[in-house]
């Protein structure tokens, strides 16, 4: 393939243009008579000038330099990157979904409304939790309106508590959603077996405690088989618990964190429930409560009223609003539809699928790494690469390797607590002749770490780009493209 | 356990094999650690699974139940506009290599979404003015929500003043936002249409982080930012401006006129509406706030050969290194929307977009106009971009009822946020013929004389 390393700006030719819009069907308006001058642009913002070829052809050749899970194996753990079903792009882009505007009247969007409220009672159900709200955006923000949940729940019981626990394992937005809502953070470390210690969670609980934060099955891909004995000491105290549903992937029609001992639960739909990442985003984080949270629910809240589906703003406890509208509708009309597809069966199996392919890839690679734990893992398990650093090589550089397979490497460096780490997660939607040659590429790079390091060292070779200086990066940042260069 | 799901590949040969290998079994035994008494006796209560061809057909008939743009000209706005989106918008983020990558962690197998957030960065640089844009937020109002964090946190004051000219549900997301951070938010008055800038500087004082104003404002007033910046500079506050990007394409760009940090949505450029999400946040400040900003960048730098290439930078602003020392909890970004309204500026251009928003303002000035000869009032003293504010001598309710009859969707009623009982909001954007103007005008004029 010829190298393709042109930004738009650079092919852009004064005069060229990649759209057609209608001339005016009613008066000119002279700006000049209406605005002040200093209110007036003189100079245009310089967006590129291409023509429509032009601009596709660049935005392909971008998309030939990007690695999707429609290109390859993407065992990112955390992430949950399985398959992005076509259907649900197709519904999505439906106009009566995508060409209709968030303050119509009611009594135009039923269609709408209804496939929220039934997302709404399926996610409830999936969860074992009473109510669930569509409204945040991601699984970040989903940890925060639970947490501004919680402190309205307390302020309303006139309790002071100020502290929320959260594991040394936890993905860093927990901390900082913690923080966010006002709250300071107690980190609970782990014991010798991945899991929460009991003892130590004990330690810190007390009357301030206003929630435990926990990921189950954990970061490390374990069942927190405590969970129980943790729900009832957290209880006891007077707090509460929140499930990140991050992991959600591997409990699916097995157990709910309702039936857990969890109060409140976000889920993202862009892990478990198949929305696309989009590279970055946007996803959606609903969050489901157990009926005592529920007057807290942002609003408006979508309900039905004998057969009409309203939304309804009118609950005074309410945390209030936290995105604008009703949550990222397009997002939650593809879980509505994934849901669909698959039925209370089919999402059972999916979890089956994910945990039972995670123990088999984990089986598969345990002879060439150190693998820390010994409980069966779920839907994701972690190795550690401490035996090859012994040998001069890194996980990074074990990642980089990868990449010459054409795979997507592990997550890398977390949870923070095992050495070197590398978190798998295969997901359901891959099939055994996948992992299989994703494993034996990883058993070829242990090899090569004994016999050949610099080849390791000096991944990856078959990239369109080498490894990036991101020191350079950071310290001289250039974060937009400006002519004079 | 078999593969009658389309979405799961495991036959049962497969099966055994794997289970085999763990030498169990079952499945089952995998989830033995789970406690008997939580786990699931029985399927979830949950509708079965339903077949594609049949589920296309359910989906669209759901889908019909809603009265969309393309059948019914539609007059709303307050935030979320029915635009033209270039053809080529949709076919490029249909490009599965973008939309199922996950963010670009690995840079060296993502330098096409990296490129093109770096690309996205600098036409929004360019529109608003500022020198560095991060990748994208969830939405305009939560960007704002941010904002104002920033502002709080950089200056270490205790409040921000928000004028009421802001988008209520802005103004209503700061709120929950501030109960978290705990600081104070106050707001400013109106003077009609626009900021009262009277009584915004005696509300100013030495613990005002920022003055947030919306540019054109809720009511399609643009507002003075040159006389605001005076006003909140002499109390060393910082400028928040929430802008419409299309709008910036004629307006003076906020950077221009002393702004801190402008932030806003970017649908109206490339975005459906799609019953209001998801949308984008664009986030941009001047240089001096680089290393604060929250949210993902993309910066330029080269590789061991010395190549051009883009990696995600000044990640030690972000929470999963500051965990809860982090003054901000954004983890993921609107990327794939981000590529969406990049394509579509792409495509218009410098001069098309220009014209895009010179067509949003004639056609707004032309029923503005025609509705004045029909002897209503149109309440905007300041000139409007494409929205402007009506008053009608019936509930607006029953005017959208009306107006729904003849197959139009009406404006946003005034009356619940602002307490302007019979007052209009009507947003005109460059989608709107001619005819379906006169025709809205007609059926108005109808029911005043009928």
């Amino acid at each position: 393939m010829v190298e393709y390393n042109e930004l738009i700006f650079e092919m852009s030719r004064q005069g060229r243009i990649g759209s057609s819009l209608p001339e005016s069907d009613v008066d000119k308006v002279d700006l000049h008579d209406k605005l002040p001058a200093h209110l007036i642009r003189d100079m245009p913002a310089e967006l590129p000038e291409v023509s429509e070829l032009q601009l596709i052809r660049h935005y392909t050749a971008l998309s030939n330099k990007n690695h999707g899970i429609d290109n390859g194996f993407y065992p990112l753990g955390s992430c949950t990157m399985k398959y992005n079903p076509k259907i649900n792009e197709d519904v999505a882009r439906f106009e009566g979904f995508s060409r209709i505007h968030p303050y119509q009247p009611v009594e135009t969007v039923q269609g709408a409304l209804k496939l929220l409220h039934e997302l709404q009672e399926d996610l409830a159900e999936v969860t074992g939790m009473d109510a669930v709200t569509l409204q945040p955006s991601a699984g970040a923000q989903g940890e925060w309106t639970g947490l501004m949940m919680v402190k309205a729940y307390f302020e309303q019981k006139g309790e002071k508590r100020i502290k929320v626990l959260v594991p040394d394992s936890a993905h860093g937005t927990n901390p900082a959603s913690a923080t966010v809502a006002g709250f300071k953070t107690v980190t609970i470390p782990s014991n010798e077996d991945g899991l929460v210690d009991l003892a130590e969670l004990k330690k810190h609980v007390g009357h301030d405690t206003a929630a435990l934060m926990l990921t189950n099955p954990n970061t490390l891909g374990l069942f927190e088989k405590d969970i129980v004995d943790i729900a009832k000491v957290v209880h006891e105290a007077g707090g509460l618990l929140y499930y990140d549903g991050a992991n959600a992937n591997a409990i699916l029609g097995k157990t709910t964190p309702g039936n857990m001992g969890f109060d409140i639960v976000h889920l993202n739909l862009h892990k478990t429930f198949t929305t696309p990442h989009g590279g970055g985003g946007p996803g959606a984080g609903p969050v489901g409560v157990k009926e005592k949270l529920i007057p807290y629910l942002p609003v408006p809240r979508i309900e039905k009223e004998n057969d009409q589906y309203v939304l309804n703003s009118h609950h005074p406890l309410s945390i209030g609003r936290v995105k604008g509208y009703y949550g990222n509708f397009g997002i939650l009309v593809r879980a509505y539809t994934y849901i669909r597809t698959m039925g209370p069966v089919g999402l059972r199996q999916v979890s089956e699928s994910a945990v039972l392919h995670a123990n088999y890839l984990r089986k598969k690679l345990e002879p060439y790494f150190e693998s820390p734990y010994s409980q069966y893992c779920k839907h994701e398990f972690v190795l550690s690469g401490s035996r090859q650093k012994k040998l001069g090589v890194r996980t990074l550089d074990m990642a980089k390797r990868l990449l010459d397979f054409g795979y997507h490497p592990p997550t890398i460096y977390f949870p923070l607590n095992v050495e070197e780490c590398m978190m798998i997660e295969p997901t359901e939607t891959e099939s055994k002749e996948t992992m299989d040659a994703f494993a034996e590429a990883m058993i070829q790079i242990a090899k090569e770490v004994e016999e050949n390091p610099d080849v390791v060292l000096e991944a990856p070779h078959t990239t369109i780009i080498g490894r990036l200086d991101e020191v350079q990066a950071a310290r001289q940042p250039i974060l937009r493209y400006s002519k004079e260069e | 356990m078999t593969s009658t799901y389309r979405y799961l590949p495991d036959t049962k040969q497969d099966q055994e094999e794997m289970l085999a290998l763990l030498t169990i079994s079952s499945v089952d035994e995998l989830f033995e650690d789970v406690p008997k008494e939580i786990r699931l006796d029985g399927e979830l209560n949950i509708p079965n699974a339903v077949p594609e061809p049949l589920l296309v057909k359910k989906m669209h008939q759901l889908s019909s139940q809603n009265k969309h743009a393309n059948h019914y000209p539609i007059f709303l706005g307050a935030g979320t506009y029915d635009h033209y989106i270039p053809s080529v918008v949709n076919h490029v983020i249909s490009r599965s290599e973008f939309y199922t990558a996950y963010t670009p962690y690995q840079p060296e197998i993502s330098q096409g979404e990296l490129q093109a957030i770096f690309e996205f960065q600098t036409m929004v640089c360019e529109l608003t003015g500022m020198d560095v844009a991060n990748s994208s937020m969830y939405d305009g109002p939560t960007s704002l929500a941010e904002a104002a964090s920033l502002a709080i946190t950089s200056t270490r004051r205790s409040k921000v003043i928000v004028s009421k000219s802001v988008h209520p549900e802005s103004r209503a997301i700061l709120n929950t936002v501030s109960g978290g951070l705990e600081y104070t938010v106050e707001e400013a008055a109106l003077d009609g249409d626009i900021t009262d800038l009277e009584k915004l500087q005696e509300q100013m004082d030495q613990d005002t982080a920022a003055v947030i104003v919306q540019y054109p404002n809720f009511f399609g007033s643009i507002e003075d930012l040159t006389k605001i910046k005076t006003i909140s500079e002499e109390k060393g506050a910082l400028f928040i401006v929430s802008a419409n990007p299309l709008a910036l394409a004629l307006l003076e760009a906020p950077g221009k006129l002393g702004a801190d940090i402008v932030i806003g949505d970017m649908q109206p450029l490339g975005i459906p509406m799609s019953f209001g999400g998801p949308h984008c946040g664009y986030f941009a400040v001047k240089k001096k706030m680089m290393r604060k900003v929250p949210g993902r960048i993309v910066g330029q730098t080269t590789d061991d050969q010395g190549k051009r290439g883009f990696v995600l930078t000044l990640q030690a602003r972000e929470q999963h290194i500051r965990r809860d020392k982090a003054s901000s909890n954004i983890c993921s970004n609107q990327a794939l929307n981000a590529l969406a309204s990049a394509v579509c500026m792409a495509s218009l251009g410098k001069e098309g977009i220009r014209q895009m928003a010179q067509l949003n303002i004639e056609k707004a000035d032309y029923m503005a106009k025609c509705l004045q000869k029909k002897g209503f009032n149109v309440k905007n003293k300041a000139p409007f971009f494409n929205e402007f504010i009506v008053e009608f001598p019936l509930p607006v309710k029953e005017v959208n009822g009306k107006l729904l009859e003849a197959g139009m969707i009406g404006g946003f009623d005034l009356g619940n946020d602002y307490r302007l009982e019979n007052e209009m909001l009507i947003a005109v954007t460059e989608q709107r013929t001619k005819e379906e103007i006169d025709q809205f005008v007609k059926v108005l004029e109808a029911m005043k004389n009928g």
